[in-house]
């Protein structure tokens, strides 16, 4: 079991108040990814329901028993850090037995978990190394295997993806979430890249300012995010935010349109402009549109073998189904 | 980029560091030339030609017996190391990894111990020596010799165990570690490389240390920089045989720092180098 209940925490380094209360609940078996810019407070977040830091008042409720002053390894939950924090005078066998020698699991039962670990994370031929002699996405593997056989109530994930390179990131990306099918333990995991937490989630909390600015799931916040901060932060290439007249248009302040719901056309449509910047990937084309008489550059995306580049001018159509409203708080119009 | 130095140049540097190098050995290299004099040659004048005899020696063995300070020595040396790293340790990890606003104060204060004169103490210090029956006794000793070099060690094993990313403690934590396990299986073992390199050179310190030797010591717990010293008052200056003395009580410290010599240059460089 792993349900994990946050009630009015709140966090102060001295003075400075990194999280005011904030109330969270995660179901048992939930992948939650906590994402938003550096600083935002997820990390710390991950920290004090980890044990590792102090909560400056409320209550971290793990299975419905109060954990807050429990200390970290009596939680019953496993971390994966950003720095993989290997043990680096052990070699990969000893470094996942670890936190059994600690639970003084027995013998037989240690050589068991690891090697179904090892087996799951392909490291069985790596288990005699030392982590120093493994490449990053190899370590990775290790401080997961090192979590997986404590079996937790939850694993929690503090950027563990973010020391590798892109490729590799993709491959743990899947990894972790092929994981979490298996063994259908919750797991919370920190990321500043919404791409992760789009691809990973079961719930998104989008955090700001050690605030919750919205909690669902991706294709919630993806369709109605709350408010322009939430709007701006999911989706990839972001979403154009449009100011002025064409806002005043829709009766609103701001409007916010995605790149895939804008259409791009040689002949006609709502709003003319031309060509900045074309990106090419093949199975898109990002287009950077200028002088539209907008508040900003639009963003577009357009079919991969579309025939149209810098300089030319367009015409833009936006979806009027996927038109997002706000108001001068910013505050979606509903 | 590199500076380009030209061959001439390097020579230049090179035998810099040679003069250098030999200016600062050269009184250990005459005492050990001297050592292998006679009495008439040693009091003769300057000389770097010795008749290479071992009189010497042989009268330091027979005058005096070189064991007893030799054995007391290394008892003292790598003695008060141990009981200086059981005390530090703790010390250092609390500073290290859990310091306070006052951390950086009581290192300093620690340090300025370090840059009070001996002799300051000397009288308080006899005096508890005296009345506490420790005078002359390897277990007082060992205690000043762990007291005056404890600061050192601190500071050194703080600036190491900096260097050990709290990640790792905190991973520790999570799988379960309590303090002592996560002191004993993870910390430590990681700051091998540095603990080593301190009780080195605490060794070598407590080695040589003559002061408080000389002050709190006889016979019974004389170690090897009293033994030196018994050779130079009492019956008259004797070169030779002080030398001999002296050859005879630097040598096992000598040979252990050039098998050990790049512990120590990473123990001296105090952590400053990654």
């Amino acid at each position: 079991m792993g349900r994990i209940t946050l009630e009015n925490v709140t966090k102060r380094f001295g003075d400075v108040e990194v999280i005011p209360p904030l109330n969270l609940d995660i179901e048992d078996g939930e992948f939650v990814v906590f994402v938003g810019p550096s600083g935002c407070g997820k990390s710390t977040l991950l920290r004090l329901i980890a044990g590792l830091e102090d909560t400056s008042g409320g209550q971290i409720l793990i299975d419905g028993n109060d954990a807050t002053d429990t200390p970290p390894a009596r939680r019953g939950l496993a971390m994966v850090f950003q720095s993989y924090a290997l043990y680096p005078h052990m070699s990969v066998r000893k470094n996942i037995a670890f936190p059994m020698r600690m639970a003084n699991v027995d013998q037989a039962e240690q050589d068991r978990r690891i090697a179904a670990a090892a087996a799951a994370l392909n490291l069985t031929d790596y288990l005699d190394r030392r982590p120093g002699q493994l490449s990053g996405g190899q370590r990775q593997r290790v401080a997961i295997g090192r979590a997986i056989v404590r079996e937790p109530a939850a694993f929690l994930f503090d950027e563990p993806l973010s020391n590798l390179d892109a490729a590799l990131r993709v491959g743990m990306r899947l990894e972790i979430s092929e994981l979490h099918q298996r063994l259908k333990t919750t797991m919370i995991y920190v990321t500043h890249d919404q791409v992760e937490a789009m691809t990973m989630a079961d719930k998104i909390v989008v955090l700001r300012a050690g605030h919750i600015e919205q909690v669902g799931s991706p294709m919630d916040l993806y369709r109605t995010p709350r408010n322009l901060f939430v709007a701006g932060f999911i989706g990839s290439p972001k979403m154009n935010l449009i100011t002025g007249p064409a806002a005043a248009d829709h009766d609103a302040t701001t409007i916010g349109v995605r790149p895939e719901h804008i259409k791009v056309s040689a002949t006609e449509g709502t709003w003319k402009g031309r060509i900045g910047v074309s990106e090419h990937l093949g199975s898109d084309t990002f287009f950077y549109i200028e002088d539209t008489g907008l508040s900003e550059t639009i963003t577009v995306r357009a079919g991969g073998e579309i025939d149209l580049h810098h300089g030319d001018t367009v015409w833009l159509t936006p979806d009027p189904t996927k038109i997002h409203r706000f108001d001068a708080q910013g505050d979606r119009i509903a | 980029m590199a500076r380009a130095v030209s061959t001439r140049t390097r020579i230049g540097y090179t035998a810099a560091a040679w003069f250098v190098a030999l200016l600062i050995f050269f009184p250990i290299l005459y005492t050990i030339i001297t050592s292998l004099k006679t009495e008439q040659e040693a009091i003769s004048g300057f000389s770097l030609i010795p008749s290479f005899t071992l009189s010497s020696f042989e009268a330091v063995q027979t005058q005096n017996d070189y064991w007893k300070p030799f054995t007391n020595s290394v008892i003292l040396s790598v003695g008060s190391t141990i009981l200086a790293l059981i005390v530090a340790i703790p010390a250092a990890w609390a500073m290290a990894f859990s310091p306070t606003k006052n951390t950086k104060n009581i290192l300093m204060w620690m340090l300025s111990t370090k840059m009070m004169p001996a002799v300051a103490v000397l009288v308080p210090i006899y005096l508890i020596f005296l009345r506490t029956g420790l005078m002359d006794t390897r277990i007082g000793l060992t205690v000043m010799l762990m007291l005056i070099n404890l600061p050192i060690v601190v500071w050194m094993l703080y600036t190491y165990f900096r260097e050990i990313p709290g990640e790792i403690l905190e991973a520790a934590r999570m799988d379960g570690a309590s303090l002592k396990d996560e002191i004993l299986y993870v910390l430590t073992p990681m700051a091998v490389p540095g603990i080593a390199s301190t009780m080195l050179l605490n060794v070598i310190l407590a080695w040589n240390e003559a002061f408080w030797t000389i002050q709190l010591t006889t016979t019974n717990a004389a170690p090897l920089s009293a033994f030196i010293a018994s050779f130079s008052s009492p019956q008259g200056l004797f070169w030779a045989k002080l030398s001999a003395a002296s050859v005879m009580a630097i040598a096992p410290i000598l040979i252990m720092g050039w098998f050990s010599q790049k512990q120590l240059v990473r123990g001296l460089t105090f952590g400053a180098v990654k």
